[in-house]
């Protein structure tokens, strides 16, 4: 038995309570509130920590199986877990592709096997990612796949897509489109607009985002079923969004930290670790997506955790690969860019990276109450962070974020009452498993 | 000595005295040009290596003259002879060309920012001779030498840039040196090939080549290459010098003495005909060569610079 003692509970649906306590035994949240304390429990003191419902990442790159090199499931999820997340959802873009049932058995069994936290499956919309033909929904469903993805080959064909809701409708799957036009982005590597002309680097318009937004929203109505728009990054996406809720559309949609807290400033002196897709774009559109996280349009933060080996970084921009390596940056980038300035509180920080991602894959967790799974972060809003590649557990190094002051320290990462990360380090290297 | 980077990667990137000292050296250098014996010994013992990832033959020949002319060891390496054809990186073949003696290493490549990267794996200088749609500083620098040899000075000056300037590299380059010297610079061209947002640049746009030619004192066509019109920028080469091409009637509203400038190699017809090309404001050919004495100057300032380094650092250890 565990007994968190004198937290700051952020538990996902109610204001912050002070000085609460939280009783974990088996696994499970046995019950909170004042003054808790059981014979033999093990005591945690929170000091005023905040005490969270570990984070969901509803997008994420585990690269395994067939990019090893660049991520395996056992440093991803030691690498989610550092960033406080206990539950990610993976993408199909591996090799081969997770477009078959044994293929998100594999990813679920290694996940168990070596890896630390809970991983979900997000299968891919088409075989191969080729935009073709359509995987078998069904048995991926039937395997455990929590939504479907052809994520960063979008389906180009918009009766393809169509048809692909239409199939998915039946057994309740939800699809995630990363939207982007190719025959707009084309040969593009940064965003279009006064950076790109002056680093003489192709441009990729906002337009090439936005016409696929729109394209998937209305289909998306057409056929009378959700989806939810991968890492929106620009304002006219924004837009379209909440439009369509307003509306009544089932339209979903998450950002990634890096879309609130960096432009394409940041490509100068063609620094690869910027480069990523969607691009990174202007202060106008930083504005409109933190603007968007807080009325609510953008419904979750998701990391788009794209880690990379030097190899595919330390080459010319244009053949550098797109992403950012994200799950040890994300929780501190939402507190120093979101929190800290004002424009959210904690409690809607801790709504859009835990309670509402559960929601949308439909999985459990994502709360902290009487009964739930103790999946639970613990962070220190106050304590200065610098993450460096030193620091950083993820194979891949790939960040723009390095070396920033920031705020907000992950301590702890509880999964099943199991200490995964303690005292801010893996908790397999500390000796001694928890203070307290 | 002005010159405090060992590398020479764009003009956006450089002071202005530093393309002064440059365009004086420059000066120096052409005198040695125009003798009968061309030759100095200043960069004796010096290897510069010319690594060219595009077909180039104009300005690879240009600075090899200009390394022999100075007496230095010049080599060349180029793409399909090279170790990228079996997969070697840039990053790799540089290091490789670096540790084999190299003072200077000047890069070529059809990616923007290459020599960036380049200049920060290895010791040599690295001068870009064009990098993608980024800069072409070397040619940029000779075209000002150009402009202030028979101008007499940049400041005030008209300069119409006519064409293709969304991929042009020396656009670019020639944007941020002459309007850092003072210069007007216009820029025109089909709307299609305008890149977004080039006037915060400080230089000025228009669609009607009339207005960029009005009054202007040096008139720069920049070659426009053909794939333009497979890729659906431009309906036809015919319609793009019907509305771009610089001729004799248009050239009227630029003043009487224009320079009409290009780099070449020039598409006569397309984007100047061939009667302006040989019209007397013409200096197409003195551009060649005064991009040897600039050359000459960078090579000799760069590989002049190392040479101070390690005296300074000899007189450290004393």
């Amino acid at each position: 038995m565990l007994c968190i003692k004198n937290a700051t509970l952020l538990d996902g649906n109610h204001p912050r309570q002070e000085r609460t306590d939280i009783l974990i035994d088996n696994g499970i949240i046995r019950k909170t509130g004042r003054n808790l304390t059981a014979k033999g429990c093990r005591i945690l003191h929170a000091n005023g920590c905040w005490v969270m419902p570990g984070f969901i990442d509803a997008h994420c790159h585990l690269r395994e199986p067939g990019y090893e090199y660049k991520e395996d499931i056992a440093s991803g999820t030691r690498s989610a877990a550092m960033g406080g997340f206990t539950q990610v959802a993976c993408m199909p873009n591996t090799n081969p592709v997770l477009d078959n049932a044994p293929l998100v058995h594999f990813v679920r069994q290694k996940a168990e096997s070596e890896g630390v936290g809970k991983v979900h499956v997000i299968g891919s919309i088409t075989k191969g990612l080729l935009g073709k033909e359509l995987s078998e929904m069904g048995e991926l469903k039937e395997a455990g796949a929590v939504a479907l993805s052809d994520d960063g080959k979008p389906v180009g064909n918009a009766g393809l897509m169509k048809r692909a809701l239409e199939y998915a409708k039946a057994f309740g799957l939800l699809l995630i489109s990363h939207c982007e036009d190719t025959s707009l982005s084309e040969n593009g590597t940064m965003n279009e607009g006064y950076q790109s002309t002056i680093l003489g680097l192709r441009g990729i318009s906002r337009a090439a985002e936005e016409v696929m937004v729109s394209r998937d929203i209305i289909l998306a109505e057409t056929v009378g079923v959700p989806i939810h728009i991968a890492h929106v990054s620009t304002w006219g996406s924004v837009d379209l969004v909440r439009h369509a809720k307003e509306r009544g559309v089932k339209v979903t949609c998450e950002t990634a930290p890096h879309y609130f807290s960096a432009t394409d400033d940041w490509v100068a002196g063609y620094n690869t670790n910027a480069k990523v897709n969607p691009p990174l774009r202007t202060e106008d559109d930083v504005d409109a997506v933190i603007a968007g996280l807080k009325d609510g349009t953008i419904d979750i933060i998701a990391t788009d955790h794209a880690p990379h080996h030097r190899d595919d970084k330390e080459v010319e921009f244009d053949l550098a690969a797109n992403g950012i390596s994200g799950f040890e940056t994300a929780f501190a980038l939402g507190v120093t860019n979101l929190v800290l300035p004002g424009y959210l509180t904690i409690e809607e920080l801790v709504r859009k990276m835990a309670v509402r991602p559960a929601e949308i894959l439909g999985i459990k967790g994502g709360t902290i109450e009487k009964g739930a799974p103790a999946d639970i972060v613990i962070a220190d809003p106050s304590a200065a962070v610098e993450i460096t590649a030193g620091t950083m557990v993820s194979k891949g190094k790939n960040s723009p974020f390095l070396g920033l002051p920031l705020k907000g320290k992950i301590l702890y990462t509880i999964v099943d009452g199991k200490f995964v990360v303690s005292n801010g380090r893996l908790s397999e290297e500390e000796s001694t498993e928890w203070t307290g | 000595m002005v010159r405090k980077n060992k590398d020479l990667l764009g003009l956006n990137v450089i002071s202005e005295e530093e393309m002064e000292e440059i365009l004086d050296t420059a000066r120096r250098m052409k005198s040695i040009l125009l003798q009968d014996n061309r030759k100095t010994n200043d960069l004796q013992g010096k290897s510069i290596i010319t690594l060219f990832y595009e077909n180039s033959a104009r300005t690879r020949l240009s600075f090899e003259l200009a390394s022999k002319y100075m007496g230095a060891n010049a080599a060349n390496v180029s793409a399909s002879s090279s170790s990228v054809s079996k997969g070697e990186t840039l990053v790799d073949t540089a290091r490789t060309i670096d540790r084999m003696g190299a003072d200077v290493i000047v890069l070529r490549h059809p990616m923007s920012g290459a020599p960036h990267l380049l200049a920060k794996h290895v010791r040599a200088s690295v001068i870009n001779a064009g990098d993608g749609m980024n800069e072409h500083p070397t040619q940029a620098l000779l075209d000002i030498f150009t402009i202030r040899e028979k101008k007499g000075s940049i400041k005030g000056r008209k300069v119409a840039i006519i064409g293709d300037i969304a991929h042009s590299r020396v656009a670019r380059s020639n944007v941020w040196g002459l309007t850092a010297l003072g210069a007007e610079v216009w820029l025109a061209g089909p709307s299609s090939l305008i890149p977004p947002e080039i006037e915060k640049t400080g230089a000025k746009v228009t669609f009607q080549i009339e207005e960029a030619l009005r009054g202007a004192d040096v008139v720069m066509g920049l070659r426009l290459q053909k794939e333009r019109q497979s890729s659906g920028f431009l309906p036809s080469l015919r319609e793009y010098s019907r509305y771009f091409g610089i001729n004799e009637r248009n050239l009227k509203y630029a003043d009487p003495n224009a320079m009409v400038m290009h780099p070449g190699p020039v598409n006569r017809g397309v984007e100047l005909t061939s009667d302006v090309r040989s019209s007397k404001g013409a200096v197409i050919d003195e551009q060649v060569t005064n991009g040897v004495a600039v050359r000459m100057a960078l090579l000799y300032l760069l590989a002049g610079r190392r040479s101070e380094r390690k005296e300074e650092q000899s007189a450290c250890c004393v």
